[in-house]
């Protein structure tokens, strides 16, 4: 059970690199609805309770959620406004993916001297967590577009989903379903924000919303 | 006295040119032709043997050096690994660095006589090629401090003869992202075609064609002979822990070997085919990702 573990959690690290490196907003909500699919098996294959319906039921609704509305609702978005498909970062991509790795090597140092209330499942478990989190205030920050922060927010909640993983928390799932229903209001406002900003200034760049004149 | 790293090196020099002739018929095949013969580098090269080298005057000994220098240090580099699981001729501690200085000095060798003609297309390819050395050069490094942190040994025939399946069940993901990373720097040492195009016949897109273009006769067959030692070095590197399968039995494990080799050259020659070499501006990007997989890795190694 615990050697599917630590692949899944690779490949959820190599996700947040992709997301950071891919220059196309379609590739990048791929990889984010790919790295919630992710997590889902993470939490899958790290439950070591006799894995109930209503948990099993969220665990697919959440992958369902994250792997096929949200990227659905987004490219929809993308449709609508009329966005260029590229992404035109602040920050190149090269120094991007520094900038990843650099938080995933904080993310280990800031893992061990965390105080956990119990054993985590393993000692990745947290760092991966932390660096997804990080990963994703990164991309908030350094990408221009709407688009592109709606993901940042989805790739900060994968990252809390894997923390509530490594505690193994039954209330976790409260928790989750509570920001899961968060991030839905918040992806589809965002679609329909989207939608509106670009009908009246004909582009989503947030950085040019600030020049609003009448 | 063990004879076997003796005949793995006889057989790595007479069958390296080889390597060349399958990519080239597994690219013929893609493309829907005939291709050339598979011994057409050993003709290439026994054509050019004959041939006595032509020198501008502008060059001076340093351009004379160069292939010697370069083929002289890839022989060596040749004593050093080991192929096929078993020991290479020479072993000792730390020895992957003196591999790795090695493969530098053929590069370094090859850059001063590029600059050393003065034309100012050669003077394109040396700055290009240095560009991308100096991004790969760290990842290797680094895939085999992962290596050796993995198997605990100093040696490239320590490292290499520990690998078995077993490694790779216990450390799956840490292995499959230094693959990656070596497969990249493979890629872009050998100049093959995501990094660079070996058929190109425009100057201005070459990288490492455009740096031999004054050579001839004795010295472009030193050249070219040694891009196909290199190709077979590093690829006895990647393939020594991807296809870790050891019987004991030292002339299985070679034949074997000389298997995967084959296999590799079919995977570069599907490679070729299938992707189309990527612009010059996005190389980089494209190595960036080698060396962040082979920081990945350590960084899950060193945990």
């Amino acid at each position: 059970m615990n050697a599917w573990l630590e692949p899944i959690m690779v490949a959820i690290v190599l996700m947040n690199l992709i997301l950071v490196a891919s220059g196309r907003l379609s590739a990048c909500i791929r990889i984010v609805a790919f790295q919630g699919i992710a997590v889902g098996l993470l939490f899958m294959v790290a439950d070591v309770y006799p894995p109930t319906t209503d948990r099993l039921l969220f665990i697919f609704a959440s992958m369902i959620l994250k792997g096929f509305v949200f990227p659905w609702l987004l490219f929809q978005a993308i449709r609508e406004a009329n966005v260029r498909r590229e992404v035109e970062p602040f920050v190149s991509y090269p120094v991007s993916v520094a900038i990843c790795i650099m938080t995933l090597v904080i993310s280990i140092w800031l893992g061990g001297r965390l105080p956990m209330p119990r054993p985590v499942l393993s000692p990745l478990v947290v760092p991966v967590a932390l660096s997804t989190i990080f990963c994703g205030f990164f991309v908030i920050v350094s990408r221009p577009k709407a688009l592109t922060q709606v993901l940042g927010y989805l790739v900060i909640e994968n990252g809390i989903y894997i923390f509530g993983t490594a505690l193994l928390l039954e209330q976790s799932v409260l928790v989750e379903l509570a920001i899961l229903l968060d991030i839905f209001v918040a992806v589809f406002v965002m679609g329909i924000m989207i939608f509106h900003i670009s009908r009246e200034f004909d582009h989503i760049d947030t950085q040019r919303l600030s020049e609003l004149k009448d | 006295m063990d004879l076997m790293p003796f005949i793995n090196i006889v057989l790595l020099l007479v069958l390296a040119p080889l390597l060349f002739g399958v990519i080239n018929r597994v690219k013929a095949f893609f493309a829907g032709r005939r291709g050339q013969p598979l011994l057409q580098l050993y003709s290439d090269l026994y054509k050019l043997l004959r041939k006595h080298a032509v020198y501008s005057r502008t060059t001076t000994w340093v351009f004379r050096l160069g292939p010697v220098v370069g083929l002289g240090a890839l022989l060596v580099a040749c004593s050093l690994v080991p192929y096929g699981g078993g020991r290479a001729l020479f072993a000792f501690e730390g020895d992957l660095v003196l591999f790795l200085y090695l493969l530098g000095l053929v590069r370094f060798s090859m850059v001063l006589a590029a600059l050393d003609t003065g034309s100012s297309f050669e003077g394109m390819g040396a700055s290009r090629e240095v560009h991308f050395a100096v991004l790969a050069e760290p990842t290797l490094f680094l895939a085999l401090a992962v290596l050796m942190r993995l198997t605990g040994q100093t040696s490239l025939s320590g490292i290499y003869s520990r690998f078995s399946v077993e490694v790779w069940v216990q450390a799956a993901p840490v292995l499959v992202l230094v693959a990656g990373a070596v497969l990249i720097v493979f890629l872009c040492e050998n100049a093959r075609i995501p990094v660079d195009d070996p058929n190109t016949h425009l100057e201005l897109t070459m990288i490492h064609e455009v740096m031999v273009l004054d050579h001839g006769g004795v010295d472009f067959a030193f050249i070219q002979y040694g891009a196909a030692l290199k190709f077979w070095l590093l690829g006895a590197l990647l393939v020594g822990f991807v296809l870790p399968l050891r019987t004991g039995v030292p002339w299985a494990d070679t034949g074997y070997f000389l298997v995967a080799m084959m296999m590799l050259a079919v995977v570069i020659g599907v490679i070729e085919s299938v992707m189309a070499r990527l612009r010059m501006l996005k190389v980089p990007h494209m190595l960036v990702v080698g060396m962040s997989l082979s920081v990945l890795a350590l960084i899950f190694q060193l945990r």
